[in-house]
């Protein structure tokens, strides 16, 4: 006998991350998720995000690796509130292991909420987490052919941050050329270019965020994890 | 890697729809993946031969049905399939182009007994 299903598979995931949103636009919380391949920057990327907005916002981070707290030893010691996730082995973080996080992060406390995933363009773009923000990085050394590789991940994001452009000089990274990929494959997509190193493009990344913040606090946004699985 | 736990869920979809039709076996399981969806065919059988022991879906057929990467040009309309980096749109030679399939990734049906 055929019984018919027709049931998304991520169907659990997604009514955890639903149920994830829910408790951060309750508590006025926006929420970044932070994805990349292993060593784009993430980090970095968090660190220097924090320094430069710390006397306007109030800033808290999730870190997810599969082993280690290195990372959240590094977000420490700016004196943020920080949990680690770590995920044992397993590629991406989901719903279920923010939600536990999240239980630990103090919200009241916080504004924004930065979340570091698991380095991997792959998993984590098929894992909502329930935010309201979701964004990539793609350093320079990778190459600016990474969205036709990974398009899942490519046109399921908020905003794409090529990062390292110090090393620009030194690379066949075609800027402009990328940018049109990833314009031609994802239209809501703000795409910013950055080193955190020398400080060149940072301004508007986080101008951007900020402002995403404002509209967020103002009522206007709270848009959701609009990342589609089915 | 994530076939383990993409696994599970197939594993608890199917047992909760063959106990609703009060099915003693679940026999094949019908999947529907989209070519961009990251999921390994091989791996998700083997995992699911490994985890369904004990269950009446031990031994069911997972079958996959792949639906390719298509796009719709957002300037003309022409639905196409990208492949490599050929995304710009055949007709209109505009690169302006909305996924409209190749990102599903559900269960079609189940065989019981």
């Amino acid at each position: 006998m055929k019984i018919t299903v027709l049931q998304n598979i991520m169907n659990a995931n997604d009514q955890l991350a639903e149920r994830n949103l829910a408790i951060l636009n309750r508590n006025g919380v926006l929420a970044v998720n932070v994805m990349s391949s292993p060593g784009a920057g993430k980090t970095t990327l968090i660190l220097e995000t924090i320094r430069r907005l710390r006397n306007r916002v109030r800033i808290g981070v999730i870190e997810a690796d599969v082993a280690s707290t290195i990372d959240a030893d590094k977000i420490a010691l700016e004196s943020v509130p920080v949990v680690q996730i770590n995920t044992g082995g397993q590629c991406h973080i989901d719903a279920n292991m923010v939600s536990n996080a999240l239980e630990r992060i103090p919200l009241k406390d916080i504004q924004l909420l930065l979340i570091e995933n698991v380095g991997n363009l792959i998993c984590p773009a098929d894992f909502k987490i329930g935010v309201q923000k979701n964004i990539m990085l793609l350093s320079v050394p990778e190459g600016d052919d990474k969205p036709f590789k990974y398009p899942l991940m490519f046109t399921t994001v908020d905003a794409v941050i090529v990062s390292k452009i110090d090393y620009l000089p030194l690379s066949d990274f075609n800027l402009d050329q990328f940018r049109q990929t990833v314009e031609g494959m994802n239209r809501k997509a703000r795409i910013f270019s950055l080193s955190a190193r020398t400080g060149e493009g940072f301004e508007a990344w986080v101008s951007w965020l900020e402002s995403v913040l404002k509209d967020f606090s103002g009522g206007k946004g709270s848009g959701g994890d609009q990342r589609k699985t089915d | 890697m994530h076939e383990l736990s993409i696994t599970q869920e197939i594993l608890n979809i199917a047992l909760d729809k063959a106990k609703e039709a009060e099915a003693n076996r679940v026999l094949q399981i019908n999947l529907v993946i989209g070519e961009i969806s990251s999921v390994v065919d091989d791996c998700v059988q083997y995992y699911f031969d490994f985890i369904s022991k004990d269950t009446i879906a031990h031994g069911a057929k997972l079958n996959f049905r792949r639906i390719p990467l298509q796009v719709k040009c957002r300037i003309c309309g022409h639905e196409f399939s990208p492949s490599g980096e050929h995304w710009k749109c055949p007709v209109c030679q505009q690169w302006d182009a909305e996924i409209i399939g190749g990102n599903e990734f559900y269960m079609e049906s189940i065989e019981v007994e």
